[in-house]
Formats: structure tokens, sequence, C-alpha cells
């Protein structure tokens, strides 16, 4: 029983982590919060399902048509963030910095409504591509599914550790993170970084998305909403910016909801209480996250 | 008409506006030639940040023209700029604190695609051996002198052909001090052209073959910089001397 609910809370913060990656990248550079994110997720969800949908044949199936809707899924997701960074908050960030986070809103209700309008209003039925069944573990019997998406989420998270403390473009990542102006002196192109960091964090969404779908089995156009929320709060409670307390948050966010649902009574109606409460808590307590550190003195 | 090398860098009428209204630079013309260390002394808000922050793009001028090697800088962001060698090294030496010295002078060779940069990376330790042994630590954790050691580093690794210095000796201690202005003249022997920003006007005055002397935003005089070292007006003014 308890092995089942660590495993439940390790798959669902799993895909938070991997959310509150894409908002914590953003603000380590420009200190914005991308309200679109949520949003960018679901299109990542619902590129992979049109892939599966329309092009089923191209792409086989079992692993090969799950490389597929990852790779599809992550790659719209990355383009769409791009786009929306380089058309409604680019032209704005000299202006305030409130400018772009209105932006962002709007960008993500054009986004949400566009989906419901052109694509659908209903939830729609997310592939599985590979055979799920039972598989006993440390004495528990556990869904080959939370193993899959569990996987994926840990192996995208090294991917970007290694990408991020040992690339070229990881480093100026870093250093626009420290001092973006400064960046530019070393002949660092901030605009391009902040590109890559964008497609970065938004790819880690469409990835996130298409383990959602797979997690729950359908997808809908608002599906980016409540899990943007807590995944943003994982970010808070980690300390955002940065980058390893958004996995913690991610992670303690869906253990806490998890045990919840399991010990607490009639706990399954609270679980979205429990994360806005611990967003609270944390503010109060400790704004600036559990790893969150003062930024350095710039002298 | 004269014998005189070329401007590598030149500054031609440049006017310039600081926050919103304080006229900070008022028709400031100077040149720098292949070669030299140019200095550039004056008071707190004479406009000398001002001005290096405008040749490297930073700042936009109000009016006027900025040429490095025959080309007008106009418009260009700081990234292009740098990257036809011209290196600044902020005033309050602006290292990146979360990255280590290491990844601090990798990114000093940011522009560069050579992969093999140990040359460079042990001409810069040969230079601050400090920096040698300092390899993993955080930038952050440095103290002031290596902080600046390490700026001067980091733009070394670009190997630029003009270096701006703004106030280099800010807040240093005296042997501090010394370093630095022997690595000043090191760098330039090996051909890198220098202008040095500084209230420390008599260290720069020393350095320098040429400078001027910045007042309210305008070049109140341009000399040798040995002449003025002996000039009763600078001497008082900023030397401290009567």
């Amino acid at each position: 029983m308890l092995a089942q609910q660590i495993l439940n809370a390790l798959t669902l913060g799993a895909i938070y982590s991997l959310i509150a990656l894409g908002y914590t990248l953003v603000y380590g550079i420009l200190a914005m919060i991308n309200f679109a994110h949520s949003e960018v997720l679901m299109l990542g969800a619902f590129t992979a399902l049109g892939l599966a949908t329309f092009a089923p044949a191209a792409f086989g199936s079992g692993p090969s048509a799950l490389a597929a809707m990852f790779v599809a899924g992550m790659a719209a997701a990355g383009l769409v963030n791009v786009v929306v960074e380089r058309f409604a908050y680019r032209p704005l960030r000299a202006v305030s910095r409130l400018a772009p986070l209105i932006s962002a809103i709007g960008v993500s209700i054009v986004l949400q409504n566009g989906v419901f309008l052109w694509i659908s209003t209903q939830s729609l039925s997310f592939p599985r591509p590979v055979v799920i069944g039972q598989i006993s573990l440390f004495g528990a019997s556990v869904s080959s599914l939370q193993l899959v998406i569990l996987g994926a989420a840990l192996g995208l998270m090294g991917l970007l550790h290694f990408f991020v403390e040992s690339t070229k473009m990881g480093k100026a990542m870093r250093a626009c993170a420290d001092d973006i102006s400064t960046a530019g002196l070393m002949g660092i192109d901030a605009d391009r970084v902040i590109a890559v960091t964008f497609f970065v964090g938004g790819a880690l969404g469409g990835a996130a998305g298409v383990l959602y779908g797979m997690n729950y089995g359908s997808i809908k156009y608002n599906l980016g909403f409540l899990p943007g929320a807590k995944a943003f709060t994982a970010a808070v409670l980690g300390g955002i910016g940065n980058i390893r307390g958004a996995v913690l948050g991610g992670f303690i966010l869906g253990l806490l909801e998890v045990l919840a649902c399991g010990y607490i009574p009639d706990g399954a109606q609270w679980r979205d209480v429990i994360a806005f409460t611990v967003l609270i808590v944390v503010l109060l307590v400790r704004p600036s996250g559990l790893l969150g550190e003062k930024m350095a003195e710039k002298v | 008409m004269s014998e005189k090398a070329p401007a590598m860098l030149s500054l031609d009428d440049v006017h310039a506006i600081y926050g919103k209204k304080i006229r900070a630079l008022k028709g400031v013309s100077l040149e720098v030639r292949a070669g030299e260390v140019v200095a550039l002394i004056g008071n707190n808000g004479a406009g000398k940040t001002t001005m290096m922050k405008i040749i490297a793009g930073l700042l936009k001028p109000e009016k006027g023209r900025v040429t490095f090697q025959g080309r007008d800088l106009a418009g260009l962001p700081p990234h292009r700029i740098m990257r036809m060698g011209l290196s600044l090294v902020p005033e309050g030496r602006r290292i990146f604190p979360r990255l280590s010295v290491m990844e601090n002078l990798e990114m000093g060779a940011f522009c560069r695609s050579e992969k093999d940069l140990s040359r460079e990376y042990d001409h810069v330790f040969h230079l601050f051996p400090v920096l040698g042994k300092r390899r993993c630590q955080l930038g952050g954790t440095l103290s002031g002198g290596e902080q600046q050691m390490l700026a001067m580093g980091r733009a070394l690794m670009a190997a630029p052909k003009l270096l701006m210095l703004d106030e280099p000796s800010m807040g240093l201690a005296p042997v501090v001090v010394d370093k630095i202005f022997e690595i000043i003249g090191l760098i330039n022997k090996e051909g890198v052209t220098v202008l040095l920003v500084e209230q420390n006007a008599k260290r720069a005055l020393r350095a320098a073959a040429r400078a001027y002397v910045l007042e309210t935003g305008m070049v109140a005089v341009a000399q040798d910089a040995a002449t003025l070292l002996k000039d009763p007006a600078v001497r008082k003014a900023y030397l401290g001397l009567d």
C-alpha cells in the first residue's frame, strides 16, 4: 500500500517537476513568470495526440510510437514557447516588468480558447502506445505506465542537468541568469540564449503534457491549468529560479498530495487545496523557497 | 597629415543623457591609437562610466559617433561590438557569482570557435597565478582583488584588440592595485591597446602615455600623461597635491 502510494507520488511529482522546470528556467533569466506555460504543455499533449491520430502508421506502435509522440510534443511545445517569447514578451521586455506578465496571461487565454474553438471542447481519449501491465516491485504491484512516466521524466531531468552544467550554451544560460548585461559584454547574444531557454523549458513542458495525457488517458483544452498552477507552486516551494529547487518542489508536492489522498478521510477532495495551502505557507515562512538563495549582491 | 598612427577608437562629439534627464556627456571627442595606454580621469559624475558604456554598446548616445577600426558602432548591440575585439571590464568587476572561475573564463571566450583554449587559460593563469589555484571556486566567493583579476582574465580570454578597464583599482588594497597596474603594463606590451578609466589619477597617469581629463561631461584637458602629472592645476584637482 505504502509502496504503491510512494510510486504514485513519484509519478505525479515527476510531472510537476518537469513543468516546474519550465517556470524556473525562464524566471531564472528574466525574473518573469511565464503564465502561458500551462497552455504550452497542453499544446504539447495535443500535438502528440494529433500525431497518433493522423499519422499512426508512420510511427508504428509500441516504443517507437511512444518516442515519436514525445519528440512531436516536445518540439511543438518548445517552438510555441519560442514564438510566444519572440512576439508577446520580447517587445515588452524594456517597458516594465509587469507588461510581459500581463501579455503572458493574454497568451494563455488565446491559446486555451484557440484549442477550445478549433479542436475540441470535450475530453479526447489519449493513446497509450505501450502495453500497460502490472509489475511486482518491492512487494508492491505497480503499473508499468508509472515506471515509463517516471523513467522518462528522470531521463529528461538528467539531460537538462548535463545541458546546463556541461555545455557552452548551458553555461551561457547560467551566466545570463547571473548577470544578463555582463553576458552581453562576453559576446553572448542574450536574445538567443533567452530563445533557447524558452525552447528547453517549453519542450520539458511538452513532455510533461504527453506524460499527463498518458497518465490520465484523456486530454482537454484546459488540462494545463491545474498542473500548471501546481507546478508553479512547486517551483516557488523549491525556490523559483533554482533548477534543483524545481525538481525538489515538484516531488514534495506530489508526495503531499498523494499522502493526503491516502491518509486523510475524503482526502481526494482536498488535494488541490493542499497544493495552494503549501504555496501560501511557503510564501509566509520562507519567501525565497527551500533552496532559493538571496540574489547575490551585484556591486 | 601627422605621422601619428590612425585612431583605433574614436569618439566624435558624443552626447549622452543618463537616467531621465541628466546630461552626462556634452560633446566628448577623443581618440585611442593602436598600442597606446590612454587614461581617462575625472571626478565622480564626470561621465567616465557613461562613456565606457556607450563605447561598449550598453548605452546609446543621444548624438555623435563612435568608430572602432573605421567602423561606426551605431546601433550595434554589446555582443557584436565585443566580437569586433573591443572588451570592457566593467565597473564593479561584474563577474558571474554562481559560475566557477573556470566557467567565468570560459564565458570570456564564448565568441571563440576554437575547441582548444589551453593556451589562453595558461596565459591567464600565468598572469594571475591565484586564479589557477581557485579554478573550481565560485566567482562570488573570491575576494575583491581576485574578482578584479578574474574580470581581467575573463576579458583577455577573447584576445581583445582594445581592452577598456573601468575603475580597476576601486576598493582594492594598495598591494593588489600594484599588481593590477603591473598586469596592465604587461598586457599592453603584448600588443593590447588599453583605455583606462580611473579615479586613482596618479596611478592612471603613471601607467598611461596620454590622458584625457573629463569634467562635467566634457573633455577639459587632453595631454601627455607625463605632462599632466606635472600640471599644477591637475595636481591640485585630481592628485590631491599642491
